[in-house]
Protein backbone atom coordinates (compact mmCIF):
# COMPACT_ATOMS: atom_id res chain seq x y z
CA UNK A 1 0.00 0.00 0.00
CA UNK A 2 2.93 2.31 0.62
CA UNK A 3 5.96 2.41 -1.63
CA UNK A 4 9.02 4.21 -0.21
CA UNK A 5 10.67 4.94 -3.56
CA UNK A 6 7.53 6.49 -5.02
CA UNK A 7 7.17 8.49 -1.83
CA UNK A 8 10.74 9.73 -2.04
CA UNK A 9 10.32 10.79 -5.68
CA UNK A 10 7.03 12.56 -4.97
CA UNK A 11 8.50 14.29 -1.97
CA UNK A 12 11.46 15.52 -3.99
CA UNK A 13 9.16 16.66 -6.77
CA UNK A 14 7.12 18.69 -4.30
CA UNK A 15 9.89 20.26 -2.31
CA UNK A 16 12.63 20.40 -4.92
CA UNK A 17 14.29 23.67 -5.88
CA UNK A 18 12.06 26.71 -6.09
CA UNK A 19 8.83 24.87 -5.34
CA UNK A 20 9.69 24.70 -1.67
CA UNK A 21 9.96 28.48 -1.60
CA UNK A 22 6.24 29.16 -1.98
CA UNK A 23 5.41 26.41 0.50
CA UNK A 24 7.68 28.01 3.07
CA UNK A 25 6.60 31.56 2.26
CA UNK A 26 2.91 31.06 3.02
CA UNK A 27 3.21 29.71 6.59
CA UNK A 28 5.99 32.19 7.31
CA UNK A 29 3.66 35.02 6.27
CA UNK A 30 0.91 33.67 8.53
CA UNK A 31 3.21 33.56 11.52
CA UNK A 32 4.67 37.00 10.79
CA UNK A 33 1.16 38.47 10.59
CA UNK A 34 0.20 36.77 13.86
CA UNK A 35 3.26 38.12 15.63
CA UNK A 36 2.62 41.64 14.31
CA UNK A 37 -1.03 41.53 15.36
CA UNK A 38 -0.18 40.17 18.79
CA UNK A 39 2.44 42.87 19.34
CA UNK A 40 0.18 45.67 18.12
CA UNK A 41 -3.16 44.71 19.63
CA UNK A 42 -2.48 42.12 22.33
CA UNK A 43 -4.24 38.78 22.78
CA UNK A 44 -7.86 38.74 21.69
CA UNK A 45 -10.06 35.72 20.94
CA UNK A 46 -12.15 37.43 18.25
CA UNK A 47 -9.01 38.58 16.41
CA UNK A 48 -7.48 35.11 16.64
CA UNK A 49 -10.63 33.52 15.21
CA UNK A 50 -10.66 36.10 12.40
CA UNK A 51 -7.07 35.48 11.39
CA UNK A 52 -7.20 31.70 11.70
CA UNK A 53 -10.64 31.32 10.11
CA UNK A 54 -10.46 34.05 7.50
CA UNK A 55 -6.85 33.76 6.42
CA UNK A 56 -5.38 30.42 7.51
CA UNK A 57 -8.30 28.08 6.93
CA UNK A 58 -10.04 29.94 4.09
CA UNK A 59 -7.03 30.95 1.98
CA UNK A 60 -3.85 29.22 3.02
CA UNK A 61 -5.00 25.62 3.51
CA UNK A 62 -6.79 25.33 0.13
CA UNK A 63 -3.86 26.96 -1.66
CA UNK A 64 -1.28 24.64 -0.11
CA UNK A 65 -3.67 21.76 -0.75
CA UNK A 66 -3.81 22.69 -4.44
CA UNK A 67 -0.04 22.98 -4.71
CA UNK A 68 0.68 19.72 -2.87
CA UNK A 69 -2.26 17.72 -4.24
CA UNK A 70 -1.89 18.53 -7.91
CA UNK A 71 1.89 18.87 -7.62
CA UNK A 72 2.15 15.27 -6.40
CA UNK A 73 1.09 13.85 -9.75
CA UNK A 74 0.27 16.67 -12.20
CA UNK A 75 3.78 17.56 -13.44
CA UNK A 76 4.64 13.90 -14.03
CA UNK A 77 1.57 13.37 -16.21
CA UNK A 78 2.22 16.71 -17.86
CA UNK A 79 5.74 15.94 -19.02
CA UNK A 80 5.02 12.26 -19.65
CA UNK A 81 7.54 10.87 -17.16
CA UNK A 82 4.71 9.11 -15.32
CA UNK A 83 5.04 6.39 -17.93
CA UNK A 84 8.31 5.26 -16.36
CA UNK A 85 6.55 5.01 -13.02
CA UNK A 86 3.57 3.15 -14.45
CA UNK A 87 5.76 0.66 -16.30
CA UNK A 88 7.22 -0.56 -13.00
CA UNK A 89 5.55 -3.50 -11.23
CA UNK A 90 3.85 -1.26 -8.69
CA UNK A 91 0.09 -1.37 -8.31
CA UNK A 92 -1.66 1.77 -9.46
CA UNK A 93 -3.57 2.16 -6.23
CA UNK A 94 -0.29 1.88 -4.36
CA UNK A 95 1.05 4.74 -6.45
CA UNK A 96 -2.01 6.86 -5.73
CA UNK A 97 -2.08 6.02 -2.02
CA UNK A 98 1.60 6.77 -1.62
CA UNK A 99 1.28 10.07 -3.42
CA UNK A 100 -1.78 10.89 -1.34
CA UNK A 101 0.06 10.17 1.89
CA UNK A 102 2.94 12.41 0.82
CA UNK A 103 0.56 15.17 -0.26
CA UNK A 104 -1.34 14.96 3.03
CA UNK A 105 1.91 15.03 4.95
CA UNK A 106 3.18 18.10 3.12
CA UNK A 107 -0.15 19.92 3.47
CA UNK A 108 -0.43 19.15 7.17
CA UNK A 109 3.15 20.19 7.87
CA UNK A 110 2.84 23.43 5.92
CA UNK A 111 -0.70 24.42 6.94
CA UNK A 112 -1.93 22.74 10.13
CA UNK A 113 1.31 23.10 12.08
CA UNK A 114 1.72 26.83 11.26
CA UNK A 115 -1.97 27.32 12.12
CA UNK A 116 -1.35 25.81 15.54
CA UNK A 117 1.73 27.99 16.07
CA UNK A 118 -0.11 31.11 14.88
CA UNK A 119 -3.00 30.29 17.22
CA UNK A 120 -0.68 30.03 20.19
CA UNK A 121 1.05 33.27 19.18
CA UNK A 122 -2.27 35.09 18.79
CA UNK A 123 -4.06 34.19 22.01
CA UNK A 124 -2.19 31.36 23.71
CA UNK A 125 -4.86 28.77 22.85
CA UNK A 126 -7.55 30.46 24.93
CA UNK A 127 -10.98 28.84 24.34
CA UNK A 128 -9.07 26.04 22.54
CA UNK A 129 -9.12 28.19 19.39
CA UNK A 130 -5.61 27.30 18.25
CA UNK A 131 -6.11 23.55 18.66
CA UNK A 132 -9.57 23.69 17.07
CA UNK A 133 -8.39 25.49 13.95
CA UNK A 134 -5.28 23.34 13.69
CA UNK A 135 -7.43 20.20 13.83
CA UNK A 136 -9.75 21.68 11.22
CA UNK A 137 -6.77 22.51 9.02
CA UNK A 138 -5.48 18.95 9.41
CA UNK A 139 -8.72 17.24 8.37
CA UNK A 140 -9.23 19.79 5.60
CA UNK A 141 -5.69 18.94 4.39
CA UNK A 142 -6.66 15.29 4.03
CA UNK A 143 -9.79 16.04 2.01
CA UNK A 144 -8.17 18.75 -0.12
CA UNK A 145 -5.18 16.51 -0.92
CA UNK A 146 -7.46 13.68 -2.06
CA UNK A 147 -9.67 15.98 -4.16
CA UNK A 148 -6.81 17.82 -5.82
CA UNK A 149 -4.85 14.62 -6.42
CA UNK A 150 -7.90 13.32 -8.25
CA UNK A 151 -8.07 16.54 -10.28
CA UNK A 152 -4.41 16.07 -11.17
CA UNK A 153 -5.19 12.70 -12.76
CA UNK A 154 -8.36 13.89 -14.49
CA UNK A 155 -7.37 17.13 -16.17
CA UNK A 156 -4.24 18.84 -17.40
CA UNK A 157 -5.57 22.09 -16.01
CA UNK A 158 -5.78 20.65 -12.51
CA UNK A 159 -4.33 23.69 -10.77
CA UNK A 160 -6.81 26.06 -12.40
CA UNK A 161 -9.70 23.68 -11.69
CA UNK A 162 -8.59 23.35 -8.08
CA UNK A 163 -8.32 27.10 -7.69
CA UNK A 164 -11.75 27.60 -9.23
CA UNK A 165 -13.14 25.23 -6.60
CA UNK A 166 -11.22 26.82 -3.74
CA UNK A 167 -11.76 30.46 -4.67
CA UNK A 168 -14.98 30.64 -6.64
CA UNK A 169 -16.99 27.86 -5.03
CA UNK A 170 -15.90 28.10 -1.41
CA UNK A 171 -15.28 31.83 -1.13
CA UNK A 172 -17.63 33.45 -3.64
CA UNK A 173 -20.62 31.10 -3.83
CA UNK A 174 -20.14 30.07 -0.21
CA UNK A 175 -20.62 33.67 0.89
CA UNK A 176 -23.58 34.29 -1.44
CA UNK A 177 -25.56 31.04 -1.44
CA UNK A 178 -26.06 29.31 1.93
CA UNK A 179 -26.64 25.92 0.27
CA UNK A 180 -23.18 25.95 -1.28
CA UNK A 181 -21.70 25.92 2.19
CA UNK A 182 -23.01 22.43 2.86
CA UNK A 183 -20.79 21.20 0.04
CA UNK A 184 -17.59 22.85 1.14
CA UNK A 185 -14.57 21.17 2.71
CA UNK A 186 -13.95 24.33 4.69
CA UNK A 187 -17.33 24.10 6.45
CA UNK A 188 -16.94 20.39 7.13
CA UNK A 189 -13.65 21.01 8.84
CA UNK A 190 -15.14 23.97 10.73
CA UNK A 191 -17.74 21.57 12.13
CA UNK A 192 -14.91 19.69 13.81
CA UNK A 193 -13.39 22.97 15.02
CA UNK A 194 -16.76 23.94 16.50
CA UNK A 195 -16.80 20.70 18.49
CA UNK A 196 -13.28 21.19 19.85
CA UNK A 197 -13.42 24.94 20.50
CA UNK A 198 -15.24 26.54 23.40
CA UNK A 199 -19.00 27.11 23.17
CA UNK A 200 -19.83 29.83 20.62
CA UNK A 201 -16.21 30.55 19.64
CA UNK A 202 -16.46 28.95 16.20
CA UNK A 203 -19.55 28.31 14.10
CA UNK A 204 -20.12 26.02 11.17
CA UNK A 205 -23.10 25.56 8.84
CA UNK A 206 -22.85 21.79 8.89
CA UNK A 207 -23.51 19.35 11.73
CA UNK A 208 -20.58 17.25 12.93
CA UNK A 209 -21.88 13.75 11.99
CA UNK A 210 -22.78 14.86 8.48
CA UNK A 211 -19.48 16.72 8.11
CA UNK A 212 -17.40 13.71 9.15
CA UNK A 213 -19.38 11.38 6.88
CA UNK A 214 -18.89 13.73 3.95
CA UNK A 215 -15.19 14.22 4.69
CA UNK A 216 -14.49 10.49 4.84
CA UNK A 217 -16.78 9.75 1.90
CA UNK A 218 -15.24 12.39 -0.36
CA UNK A 219 -11.69 11.38 0.54
CA UNK A 220 -12.34 7.69 -0.10
CA UNK A 221 -14.29 8.27 -3.30
CA UNK A 222 -11.70 10.69 -4.69
CA UNK A 223 -8.84 8.29 -3.94
CA UNK A 224 -10.67 5.32 -5.43
CA UNK A 225 -11.55 7.23 -8.58
CA UNK A 226 -8.01 8.60 -8.89
CA UNK A 227 -6.49 5.11 -8.84
CA UNK A 228 -9.10 3.95 -11.33
CA UNK A 229 -8.24 6.91 -13.51
CA UNK A 230 -4.55 6.07 -13.32
CA UNK A 231 -5.26 2.53 -14.52
CA UNK A 232 -6.77 3.86 -17.75
CA UNK A 233 -4.50 6.84 -18.21
CA UNK A 234 -3.93 8.05 -21.73
CA UNK A 235 -0.93 10.24 -22.34
CA UNK A 236 -1.83 13.13 -24.57
CA UNK A 237 0.59 15.45 -26.30
CA UNK A 238 0.98 19.09 -25.42
CA UNK A 239 -1.84 21.22 -26.78
CA UNK B 1 15.58 22.39 -63.28
CA UNK B 2 13.77 25.75 -62.89
CA UNK B 3 14.39 28.30 -65.65
CA UNK B 4 16.07 30.89 -63.37
CA UNK B 5 19.06 28.74 -62.76
CA UNK B 6 19.38 28.09 -66.48
CA UNK B 7 19.74 31.80 -67.25
CA UNK B 8 22.75 32.19 -64.98
CA UNK B 9 24.65 28.90 -64.92
CA UNK B 10 27.16 29.00 -62.13
CA UNK B 11 30.67 28.12 -63.27
CA UNK B 12 32.16 27.50 -59.86
CA UNK B 13 29.99 24.59 -58.74
CA UNK B 14 30.22 20.97 -59.73
CA UNK B 15 26.52 20.29 -59.60
CA UNK B 16 23.85 23.00 -59.34
CA UNK B 17 20.85 21.58 -57.49
CA UNK B 18 18.86 24.81 -57.80
CA UNK B 19 19.15 26.41 -54.36
CA UNK B 20 18.22 30.06 -54.46
CA UNK B 21 18.85 32.86 -52.01
CA UNK B 22 15.97 34.78 -50.46
CA UNK B 23 15.66 38.09 -52.25
CA UNK B 24 12.27 39.27 -50.90
CA UNK B 25 11.65 42.08 -48.46
CA UNK B 26 13.20 41.70 -44.99
CA UNK B 27 10.42 42.59 -42.57
CA UNK B 28 12.75 43.42 -39.71
CA UNK B 29 12.59 43.93 -36.01
CA UNK B 30 9.40 45.98 -35.72
CA UNK B 31 7.49 43.39 -37.70
CA UNK B 32 8.79 40.55 -35.54
CA UNK B 33 7.84 42.47 -32.41
CA UNK B 34 4.35 43.14 -33.75
CA UNK B 35 3.93 39.48 -34.67
CA UNK B 36 5.02 38.35 -31.23
CA UNK B 37 2.58 40.83 -29.67
CA UNK B 38 -0.41 39.76 -31.74
CA UNK B 39 0.41 36.08 -31.37
CA UNK B 40 0.66 36.42 -27.57
CA UNK B 41 -2.53 38.48 -27.37
CA UNK B 42 -4.46 35.97 -29.47
CA UNK B 43 -2.95 33.15 -27.43
CA UNK B 44 -4.21 34.76 -24.24
CA UNK B 45 -7.76 34.14 -25.46
CA UNK B 46 -6.92 30.78 -27.01
CA UNK B 47 -7.30 32.05 -30.58
CA UNK B 48 -5.11 30.08 -32.92
CA UNK B 49 -4.82 27.31 -30.34
CA UNK B 50 -6.82 24.17 -29.65
CA UNK B 51 -10.50 24.30 -28.68
CA UNK B 52 -9.66 23.08 -25.20
CA UNK B 53 -7.44 26.07 -24.53
CA UNK B 54 -10.21 28.45 -25.64
CA UNK B 55 -12.63 27.15 -23.02
CA UNK B 56 -11.12 28.73 -19.93
CA UNK B 57 -10.32 32.28 -21.16
CA UNK B 58 -13.63 32.54 -22.98
CA UNK B 59 -15.57 31.26 -19.96
CA UNK B 60 -13.84 33.76 -17.70
CA UNK B 61 -14.55 36.54 -20.22
CA UNK B 62 -18.23 35.52 -20.17
CA UNK B 63 -18.30 35.37 -16.36
CA UNK B 64 -16.72 38.83 -16.29
CA UNK B 65 -19.32 40.33 -18.63
CA UNK B 66 -22.45 38.56 -17.36
CA UNK B 67 -22.95 40.62 -14.16
CA UNK B 68 -22.63 43.84 -16.21
CA UNK B 69 -25.32 42.66 -18.60
CA UNK B 70 -27.58 41.68 -15.69
CA UNK B 71 -27.07 45.07 -14.00
CA UNK B 72 -27.91 46.88 -17.22
CA UNK B 73 -31.03 44.76 -17.66
CA UNK B 74 -32.11 45.51 -14.09
CA UNK B 75 -31.38 49.23 -14.47
CA UNK B 76 -33.41 49.42 -17.69
CA UNK B 77 -36.30 47.37 -16.30
CA UNK B 78 -36.60 49.25 -13.01
CA UNK B 79 -35.96 52.67 -14.59
CA UNK B 80 -33.21 53.29 -12.04
CA UNK B 81 -31.56 56.71 -11.84
CA UNK B 82 -28.08 55.24 -11.47
CA UNK B 83 -26.27 51.97 -12.04
CA UNK B 84 -26.22 49.55 -9.09
CA UNK B 85 -22.41 49.49 -9.16
CA UNK B 86 -19.85 52.21 -9.90
CA UNK B 87 -17.61 51.75 -12.94
CA UNK B 88 -14.52 51.89 -10.75
CA UNK B 89 -15.91 49.27 -8.33
CA UNK B 90 -16.61 46.60 -10.94
CA UNK B 91 -13.08 45.19 -11.22
CA UNK B 92 -12.68 45.17 -7.43
CA UNK B 93 -15.83 43.11 -6.96
CA UNK B 94 -14.84 40.63 -9.68
CA UNK B 95 -11.17 40.47 -8.70
CA UNK B 96 -11.30 36.67 -8.28
CA UNK B 97 -12.15 36.28 -11.97
CA UNK B 98 -9.37 38.64 -13.04
CA UNK B 99 -6.95 36.80 -10.77
CA UNK B 100 -7.89 33.43 -12.22
CA UNK B 101 -7.56 34.74 -15.76
CA UNK B 102 -4.12 36.15 -15.05
CA UNK B 103 -3.03 32.99 -13.25
CA UNK B 104 -4.17 30.82 -16.16
CA UNK B 105 -2.83 32.95 -18.99
CA UNK B 106 0.42 34.51 -17.74
CA UNK B 107 2.23 31.14 -17.42
CA UNK B 108 0.71 30.12 -20.73
CA UNK B 109 2.38 33.14 -22.27
CA UNK B 110 5.89 32.79 -20.88
CA UNK B 111 6.43 29.45 -19.10
CA UNK B 112 5.95 27.33 -22.21
CA UNK B 113 8.58 29.29 -24.12
CA UNK B 114 11.00 28.50 -21.33
CA UNK B 115 9.98 24.88 -20.93
CA UNK B 116 10.14 23.94 -24.60
CA UNK B 117 13.27 26.01 -25.02
CA UNK B 118 11.76 28.09 -27.81
CA UNK B 119 13.32 31.23 -26.33
CA UNK B 120 16.62 30.75 -28.22
CA UNK B 121 14.59 30.44 -31.42
CA UNK B 122 12.92 33.78 -30.79
CA UNK B 123 16.25 35.43 -30.19
CA UNK B 124 17.70 33.96 -33.36
CA UNK B 125 15.31 36.34 -35.15
CA UNK B 126 16.12 40.03 -35.42
CA UNK B 127 14.53 40.88 -32.06
CA UNK B 128 16.29 42.06 -28.96
CA UNK B 129 15.58 41.18 -25.36
CA UNK B 130 13.64 44.39 -24.86
CA UNK B 131 11.39 43.56 -27.82
CA UNK B 132 10.45 40.20 -26.34
CA UNK B 133 9.70 41.68 -22.92
CA UNK B 134 7.79 44.65 -24.36
CA UNK B 135 5.72 42.41 -26.64
CA UNK B 136 4.83 39.93 -23.89
CA UNK B 137 4.10 42.68 -21.36
CA UNK B 138 1.97 44.65 -23.80
CA UNK B 139 0.09 41.54 -24.90
CA UNK B 140 -0.72 40.46 -21.35
CA UNK B 141 -1.76 44.00 -20.36
CA UNK B 142 -3.94 44.31 -23.47
CA UNK B 143 -5.58 40.96 -22.77
CA UNK B 144 -6.36 42.05 -19.21
CA UNK B 145 -7.59 45.41 -20.48
CA UNK B 146 -10.00 43.67 -22.85
CA UNK B 147 -11.21 41.51 -19.98
CA UNK B 148 -11.78 44.41 -17.60
CA UNK B 149 -12.90 47.12 -20.04
CA UNK B 150 -15.50 45.05 -21.92
CA UNK B 151 -17.94 44.89 -18.96
CA UNK B 152 -17.45 48.64 -18.37
CA UNK B 153 -18.38 49.26 -21.99
CA UNK B 154 -21.49 47.11 -21.55
CA UNK B 155 -22.41 49.12 -18.45
CA UNK B 156 -21.82 52.42 -20.25
CA UNK B 157 -23.81 51.53 -23.35
CA UNK B 158 -26.55 50.12 -21.15
CA UNK B 159 -26.59 53.24 -19.01
CA UNK B 160 -27.00 55.42 -22.08
CA UNK B 161 -29.74 53.17 -23.41
CA UNK B 162 -31.49 53.46 -20.04
CA UNK B 163 -31.35 57.25 -20.57
CA UNK B 164 -29.18 57.94 -17.50
CA UNK B 165 -27.41 61.29 -17.29
CA UNK B 166 -24.88 61.44 -20.16
CA UNK B 167 -22.26 63.67 -18.49
CA UNK B 168 -22.16 61.73 -15.21
CA UNK B 169 -22.00 58.37 -16.97
CA UNK B 170 -19.25 59.49 -19.35
CA UNK B 171 -17.19 60.82 -16.47
CA UNK B 172 -17.65 57.60 -14.51
CA UNK B 173 -16.81 55.50 -17.55
CA UNK B 174 -13.63 57.48 -18.21
CA UNK B 175 -12.54 57.11 -14.58
CA UNK B 176 -13.28 53.41 -14.75
CA UNK B 177 -11.16 53.06 -17.90
CA UNK B 178 -8.18 54.82 -16.31
CA UNK B 179 -8.45 52.54 -13.30
CA UNK B 180 -8.57 49.34 -15.37
CA UNK B 181 -5.61 50.52 -17.49
CA UNK B 182 -3.56 50.83 -14.29
CA UNK B 183 -4.90 47.50 -13.05
CA UNK B 184 -4.03 45.75 -16.32
CA UNK B 185 -0.47 47.09 -16.32
CA UNK B 186 0.10 46.19 -12.66
CA UNK B 187 -1.40 42.71 -12.86
CA UNK B 188 0.31 41.90 -16.16
CA UNK B 189 3.67 42.90 -14.72
CA UNK B 190 3.26 40.90 -11.51
CA UNK B 191 1.83 37.86 -13.28
CA UNK B 192 4.59 37.73 -15.89
CA UNK B 193 7.38 38.19 -13.35
CA UNK B 194 6.10 35.30 -11.24
CA UNK B 195 5.34 33.09 -14.25
CA UNK B 196 8.72 33.73 -15.89
CA UNK B 197 10.50 32.27 -12.87
CA UNK B 198 9.27 28.73 -13.46
CA UNK B 199 9.05 26.65 -16.62
CA UNK B 200 6.31 24.52 -15.02
CA UNK B 201 2.93 25.83 -16.09
CA UNK B 202 0.96 24.34 -13.21
CA UNK B 203 3.33 25.69 -10.65
CA UNK B 204 3.28 29.13 -12.27
CA UNK B 205 -0.52 29.19 -12.01
CA UNK B 206 -0.40 28.43 -8.30
CA UNK B 207 2.36 30.96 -7.68
CA UNK B 208 0.51 33.80 -9.45
CA UNK B 209 -2.73 33.11 -7.62
CA UNK B 210 -0.83 32.83 -4.35
CA UNK B 211 0.70 36.28 -4.83
CA UNK B 212 -2.74 37.78 -5.52
CA UNK B 213 -4.99 36.01 -3.02
CA UNK B 214 -2.58 35.58 -0.14
CA UNK B 215 -1.60 39.24 -0.19
CA UNK B 216 -5.26 40.25 -0.44
CA UNK B 217 -6.29 37.79 2.28
CA UNK B 218 -3.56 39.03 4.59
CA UNK B 219 -4.31 42.70 3.92
CA UNK B 220 -8.05 42.41 4.38
CA UNK B 221 -7.67 40.35 7.56
CA UNK B 222 -5.36 42.95 9.08
CA UNK B 223 -7.61 45.78 7.88
CA UNK B 224 -10.61 44.08 9.47
CA UNK B 225 -8.76 43.94 12.78
CA UNK B 226 -7.70 47.58 12.43
CA UNK B 227 -11.34 48.52 11.86
CA UNK B 228 -12.42 46.61 14.95
CA UNK B 229 -9.80 48.62 16.88
CA UNK B 230 -11.02 51.91 15.34
CA UNK B 231 -7.58 52.47 13.89
CA UNK B 232 -8.84 54.03 10.65
CA UNK B 233 -5.49 55.59 9.66
CA UNK B 234 -3.85 52.18 9.59
CA UNK B 235 -6.52 50.78 7.24
CA UNK B 236 -5.49 53.24 4.54
CA UNK B 237 -1.80 52.44 4.84
CA UNK B 238 -2.15 48.66 5.01
CA UNK B 239 -3.82 48.72 1.59
CA UNK B 240 -0.40 49.37 0.03
CA UNK B 241 0.54 45.73 0.46
CA UNK B 242 -1.70 43.94 -2.02
CA UNK B 243 -2.21 44.64 -5.74
CA UNK B 244 -5.97 45.02 -5.76
CA UNK B 245 -6.12 47.25 -2.67
CA UNK B 246 -3.37 49.36 -4.23
CA UNK B 247 -5.61 49.99 -7.24
CA UNK B 248 -8.53 50.62 -4.90
CA UNK B 249 -6.49 53.21 -2.99
CA UNK B 250 -5.38 55.03 -6.15
CA UNK B 251 -8.89 55.28 -7.51
CA UNK B 252 -10.31 56.33 -4.15
CA UNK B 253 -7.80 59.15 -3.89
CA UNK B 254 -7.86 60.42 -7.48
CA UNK B 255 -10.71 58.86 -9.46
CA UNK B 256 -13.54 59.71 -7.05
CA UNK B 257 -14.29 56.07 -6.34
CA UNK B 258 -15.85 54.84 -3.12
CA UNK B 259 -13.30 52.72 -1.32
CA UNK B 260 -13.90 49.02 -0.83
CA UNK B 261 -11.72 49.09 2.30
CA UNK B 262 -13.44 48.09 5.55
CA UNK B 263 -15.64 50.95 6.67
CA UNK B 264 -14.84 52.82 3.44
CA UNK B 265 -11.67 54.22 5.03
CA UNK B 266 -9.68 54.74 1.84
CA UNK B 267 -6.52 56.85 1.69
CA UNK B 268 -6.78 60.62 1.35
CA UNK B 269 -4.97 62.66 -1.30
CA UNK B 270 -1.70 62.75 0.62
CA UNK B 271 -1.57 58.99 1.08
CA UNK B 272 -2.92 58.67 -2.47
CA UNK B 273 0.31 60.14 -3.83
CA UNK B 274 2.23 57.38 -2.06
CA UNK B 275 -0.17 54.84 -3.60
CA UNK B 276 0.49 56.20 -7.10
CA UNK B 277 4.25 56.19 -6.54
CA UNK B 278 4.17 52.59 -5.30
CA UNK B 279 1.93 51.57 -8.20
CA UNK B 280 4.21 53.10 -10.83
CA UNK B 281 7.29 51.71 -9.08
CA UNK B 282 5.76 48.22 -9.13
CA UNK B 283 4.95 48.43 -12.85
CA UNK B 284 8.43 49.74 -13.68
CA UNK B 285 10.01 47.27 -11.28
CA UNK B 286 8.29 44.27 -12.81
CA UNK B 287 9.41 45.43 -16.26
CA UNK B 288 12.97 45.72 -14.95
CA UNK B 289 12.81 42.27 -13.36
CA UNK B 290 11.56 40.76 -16.61
CA UNK B 291 14.43 42.39 -18.47
CA UNK B 292 16.83 40.91 -15.94
CA UNK B 293 15.19 37.48 -16.18
CA UNK B 294 15.77 37.32 -19.92
CA UNK B 295 19.37 38.46 -19.82
CA UNK B 296 20.37 34.82 -19.77
CA UNK B 297 17.93 32.70 -21.71
CA UNK B 298 17.59 28.96 -22.13
CA UNK B 299 17.31 28.46 -18.38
Amino acid sequence: MYHPTVARLTYRGLLGRRRAFILFALPALLIVISVVIRVLTGADDGTAANVLGGFALATMVPLIGVIAGTGAIGPEIDDGSVIYLLSKPVKRHTVILTKLIVAIGVTVVFSAVPTLIAGFVLNGNSQQIAVAYAAAAAVASVAYSAIFLLLGTVTRHAVVAGLVYALVWESLFGSLIPGARTLSVQQWSLALAQKIGAEGAITSDVGLPLALTLLIGVTTAATWYASRKLRTLTLAGEE
Amino acid sequence: MPPESLTAPAQDVIHNIGYRNYSGARLGRAYARRSLFSQSLRGAYGLGRSTKSKVLPMTLFGVMCAPAAIMVAVAVATKATKLPLEYTRYAIVLQAVIGLYLAAQAPQSVSRDLRFKSIPLYFSRPIERVDYVVAKFAAMASALFLLTAAPLLILYVGALLAKLDFATQTEGFAQGLVSVVLLSLLFAGLGLVVAAVTPRRGFGVAAVIAVLTISYGAVSTVQGIALARDNTDAIGWIGLFSPITLIDGVQTAFLSATSAFPGGNGPGTGAGVVYVVVLLALIAGSFGLLMRRYRKVGL
